[in-house]
């Protein structure tokens, strides 16, 4: 049971907090498109994180709450992707300002998305049903996420100089991220033991087939990645996540008894 | 609250409409999903979610409990999500009336199509412009005005219009 929830809080903390930073855009999109599409993509994301916190809250049944799993827990406590808590923009200490770069925004969101199509996929069959009838959704979700920044990915890599150095730049500076992926917290392997979660590794081939091929199409270049392996999912978090949890949290904690 | 039929629970929540497309009922979207008799022999009505993060949803319950309320009806509302909503339910009647509303309908979706083993996205079917019918079409973007649907234009007759995406 308890590796369940785990699980479940992994996937719901990798959406929900994916969710909040492409709504980051909502009202300074680059063109009222593209404003448009990303906060759509965070409506599915936030819907699809609010499902999964449901299940666990469920799970857990001792009368927590949806609301108390995404604001009243800390950064230590979150279980999401290290790449995906990351602004809008290459490497900077937390406390910095920059301009937000789309180019980062559309190649986190391809890495991503070309991994959760996988995911969703595999987890149709989990063993929890709840879970189950969660992924057939996400899936379709997923799905247009993916098209969406693939198309983007392209257009911007085999487009001017000056699209293709930034997305060049952000796929150097995120790809080394995803080596998160592939290591196996002991969440997830408890999950896969019990039938629930799906094992990231054997998902790897398909995952950069997908990368490997847009990446050509848009004439951009696969760096070399070794050194650090990010550590979110077992709750090391980079020094972005706090901010952003600052933010998304404040409102909720003010005003704890509140509804609408 | 009295013990109503099932016919007659149907038959109250017949009007009832998408708060976002009012022109098609919730039964045509299949998003009301069934009416039973539960365990405990009360009425259950099913409803399934749209998109996860569809802000409709939490509307159409309400109006749902608020209809079955109004007409004294004494039931339980349940969310189920699998098998999960699909626009291939939409029947062709409400297919109709989606174009007569210059929404466009969606495509039956492509199950062999799988996301998983594709690489290039497949090419899409034409979307015909549903003010003048031409397949003369192009895609604005992917996400329009609501979740569901993308932003398309006719390049015959010049209008900007919704597709009601397949999912």
């Amino acid at each position: 049971m308890s590796a369940t929830i785990d699980y479940l809080l992994h996937l719901a903390d990798n959406a929900v907090v994916l969710g909040q930073r492409d709504a980051e855009w909502c009202g300074h999109g680059p063109i009222l498109e593209e404003d448009l599409a990303l906060a759509n993509v965070s409506l599915d994301l936030i819907g699809q994180a609010r499902l999964l916190y449901q299940r666990a809250a469920e799970l857990k049944g001792d009368g927590t709450t949806e609301d108390q799993l995404a604001y009243f827990r800390d950064s230590q406590a979150f279980r999401n992707y290290t790449l995906l808590e990351l602004p809008h923009h290459g490497a900077l200490v937390g406390y910095a300002v920059a301009d937000r770069d789309y180019a980062a925004t559309i190649v986190r969101n391809f890495l991503y998305s070309a991994l959760m199509v996988h995911v969703w996929d595999a987890l149709q069959t989990s063993a929890d049903s709840t879970l189950a009838g969660i992924a057939a959704k996400s899936l379709k979700e997923a799905t247009y996420h993916l098209h969406h920044s693939r198309d983007w990915l392209v257009r911007m890599g085999d487009g001017t100089d000056e699209s293709h150095a930034r997305a060049q730049a952000a796929v150097n500076h995120l790809l080394p991220y995803t080596e998160e992926f592939w290591t196996v917290s002991p969440a997830e392997a408890a999950a896969v033991e019990a039938g629930v979660g799906v094992d990231v590794r054997s998902l790897r081939g398909a995952w950069d087939a997908l990368v490997n091929d847009a990446l050509a199409e848009a004439t951009l270049t696969r760096p070399q990645v070794r050194g650090y392996v990010p550590q979110g999912k077992v709750g090391l978090h980079s020094e972005h996540l706090g901010f952003l949890l600052a933010e998304m949290q404040s409102l909720a904690r003010a005003h704890p008894d509140g509804c609408w | 609250m009295t013990t109503a039929t099932l016919e007659q629970v149907w038959v109250a929540l017949e009007g009832l409409t998408d708060p976002e497309i009012p022109v098609v009922t919730l039964r045509e979207l299949g998003i009301l999903r069934d009416v039973r008799s539960g365990p405990d022999g009360l009425v259950e009505v099913v409803i399934t979610p749209t998109y996860s993060g569809c802000p409709a949803m939490g509307q159409i319950e309400d109006d749902v409990r608020a209809t079955l309320e109004n007409a004294g009806i004494a039931a339980r509302v349940i969310t189920q999500l699998s098998p999960a909503w699909t626009t291939d339910w939409m029947n062709e009647a409400a297919r109709e009336k989606l174009r007569a509303y210059g929404i466009a309908p969606p495509h039956q979706t492509k199950p062999d199509v799988s996301v998983v083993r594709f690489m290039r996205r497949p090419a899409a079917d034409p979307v015909a412009c549903p003010q003048c019918g031409s397949t003369h079409t192009v895609v604005t973007s992917q996400f329009g005005s609501t979740a569901c649907k993308a932003l398309y234009k006719c390049l015959d007759c010049q209008e900007p219009f919704d597709y009601f995406k397949p999912y």
